[in-house]
């Protein structure tokens, strides 16, 4: 196994360090690093105005990284491709843009695992325009069947929001017969991106989705840039998101006409650093390569799970087979609270996440108060995962608890 | 951090809380949330001629809120309104890391949670009862109860 490691400063920095919430977050590679200081060093200037040429090298490099982005998840166009700051700025885009096509007496249906940043734009919209959202539910092992979607849409829904992979239970939707499905009933579908683009090939068009949303920072790239993806005749008819500059064809005292795709819902002056550190990542990614990433963080999930499952008072969130949750494992251990165990695990330098996982709903739905989750990343190796395990079996004991 | 920092007062609050319970003679209650956990515990007083005769509170939360909890029961149990808030600002200042030795001494066992002034990220547990005991003190003056 190569040490993907070496390529991660922090790791040199912090040589102690387990770092098991790339779910939260992912740690970033000299490459991004490196890329975005040239781009300050070298090639600084406001992108789109200057007539001038560094203004012209900033305005390739940003849309030089729209490129990278649109070939990464298959779009067809750049104009499909809209620069936000994260997964959750772009839902809210679609939310706030979505003008006439939600209306009083229309449906939303929501996953019921979905991150809050995938419903409260819902819930949001569903208020200002008198529409009602309705929610999938999934079972116990964080399954949602194509039956249960066909029973929960109705003539009147517009929309169906739900997570390619669930951050919580790491599980894998059908997103492409959910797109079918959906698109027979005159429903469109948005998917949040935001765990599943940094981990698996995913396409656009393969998926049929008609919004895809994700985070730079979740895929090795700095904080601040995340992407929204949209069908080009959807994002036409949307009015823009944000006023202000870099958005306008022309514009008098009392009008403005909008420029063209897609920076019409770019407002202001962009993130370039941040987008070239993306297109950075993609790079990174690639040279890795997908084959390599999906093969490395299933078997560190594989071993994680099947050590975790043999250790008592250890109940493990979602679904019963190491297959199902792609380098997230959410889980709970009796008697602990989850808060505990995250302090225990820092106090052994591991890195993990304690809450609800901004999925208040879905642990109302499952009828836990809070969990705790450990995430991985291609970056990790095995003695990471064993470090987490031989910390997670002196929990209970830790704790007060005999044996 | 401190490996030794779940101590056994710590701890032994944790699993064998005296305070935990419903409180049917209670005089007044009060609901404290931490939004940062979504933990929330609510705590009962019977309060009666000037003085707290018992208290108790219910809810979940971590071993840091409930052991905190706990132990400030058995310090304000017996003393008035006023004295249970002096020991409040005492334990705030503890927290807050300004805490001076003779004071840390009125604390008595509430000394235990004296390393959480180095963890941010758990202040809010420790304070959760604490800062629930303040409010429900507060309405008692504001309220002209008692
Ligand atoms: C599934 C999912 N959706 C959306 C988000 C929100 O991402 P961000 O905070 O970068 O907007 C997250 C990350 O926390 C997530 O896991």
């Amino acid at each position: 196994m190569s040490d993907y490691k070496a390529d991660f400063p922090v790791f040199a920095a912090y040589k102690d360090l387990v770092y098991l919430d790339s779910a939260a977050t992912t740690q970033k590679p000299r490459q991004v690093l490196e890329a975005v200081e040239k781009y300050y060093r070298e090639e600084n200037a406001n992108p789109l105005r200057g007539l001038y040429e560094l203004s012209v090298k900033a305005t390739d490099a940003y849309e030089n990284a729209r490129e990278s982005v649109r070939s990464f998840i298959g779009a067809a166009s750049t104009r499909e491709i809209i620069f936000t700051r994260n997964a959750s700025e772009s839902l809210n885009l679609i939310s706030y843009c979505f003008g006439d096509l939600v209306r009083e007496g229309d449906e939303i249906l929501a996953a019921v695992s979905e991150h809050h940043s995938n419903f409260l734009p819902w819930q949001q919209l569903a208020k200002r325009t008198g529409a009602k959202l309705k929610f999938l539910e999934c079972d116990k092992q964080g399954e949602y069947t194509a039956d249960a979607l066909n029973a929960a849409l109705s003539p009147n829904t517009k929309l169906f929001a739900i997570a390619q992979v669930s951050n919580v239970f790491g599980r894998v939707n059908p997103i492409k017969e959910f797109a079918d499905i959906c698109h027979k009933n005159g429903t469109l579908i948005v998917c949040d991106g935001a765990q599943s683009v940094p981990h698996m090939p995913v396409d656009v068009h393969e998926l049929g989705v008609d919004f895809l949303a994700f985070s730079g920072h979740k895929m090795l790239a700095p904080m601040g840039v995340g992407v929204l993806y949209g069908r080009e005749e959807l994002l036409e008819k949307m009015p823009p998101f944000l006023y202000g500059g870099e958005m306008i064809e022309y514009v008098t005292r009392d009008g403005a006409t909008y420029a063209e795709l897609p920076h019409k819902f770019e407002a202001g002056t962009v993130n370039v650093g941040g987008a070239v550190g993306l297109h950075a990542a993609i790079d990174y990614i690639n040279s890795v390569g997908f084959e390599n990433i999906v093969r490395r963080e299933s078997a560190l999930t594989a071993l994680a799970y099947e050590y975790m499952k043999q250790i008592p008072h250890v109940n493990i969130i979602g679904a019963d087979s190491a297959a199902e949750h792609h380098g997230i494992i959410t889980f709970t251990v009796d008697g602990v609270h989850p808060h505990d165990i995250a302090a225990i695990f820092d106090s052994e330098n591991v890195a993990i996440r304690a809450g609800h996982h901004c999925a208040q709903p879905l642990h109302q739905h499952l009828g836990v108060q809070s969990t705790v989750r450990m995430s991985l990343a291609f970056y990790n190796d095995e003695q990471d995962i064993e470090r987490f395990i031989t910390t997670l079996k002196s929990i209970r004991g830790r704790m007060g608890y005999g044996g | 951090m401190a490996d030794n920092f779940y101590n056994e007062v710590l701890i032994d609050h944790n699993l064998h809380p005296q305070h935990l319970h419903e409180l049917p003679c209670a005089t007044c209650s009060n609901a404290g949330l931490n939004p940062t956990c979504g933990d929330s515990l609510t705590l009962h007083l019977s309060i009666d001629g000037g003085v707290i005769k018992d208290g108790s509170f219910t809810g979940v939360g971590c071993a840091i809120s409930q052991a905190s909890t706990d132990i400030m029961l058995d310090l304000i149990i017996g003393r008035t309104p006023d004295e249970a808030r002096h020991l409040s600002e005492l334990f705030g200042r503890m927290i807050g890391g300004e805490i001076s030795d003779d004071e840390l001494e009125e604390l008595e066992e509430a000394g235990a949670l004296q390393s959480i002034s180095k963890m941010p990220a758990r202040v809010k547990c420790a304070t959760l009862g604490w800062k629930t005991l303040d409010k429900l003190l507060g309405e008692q003056i504001t309220g002209g109860g008692s």
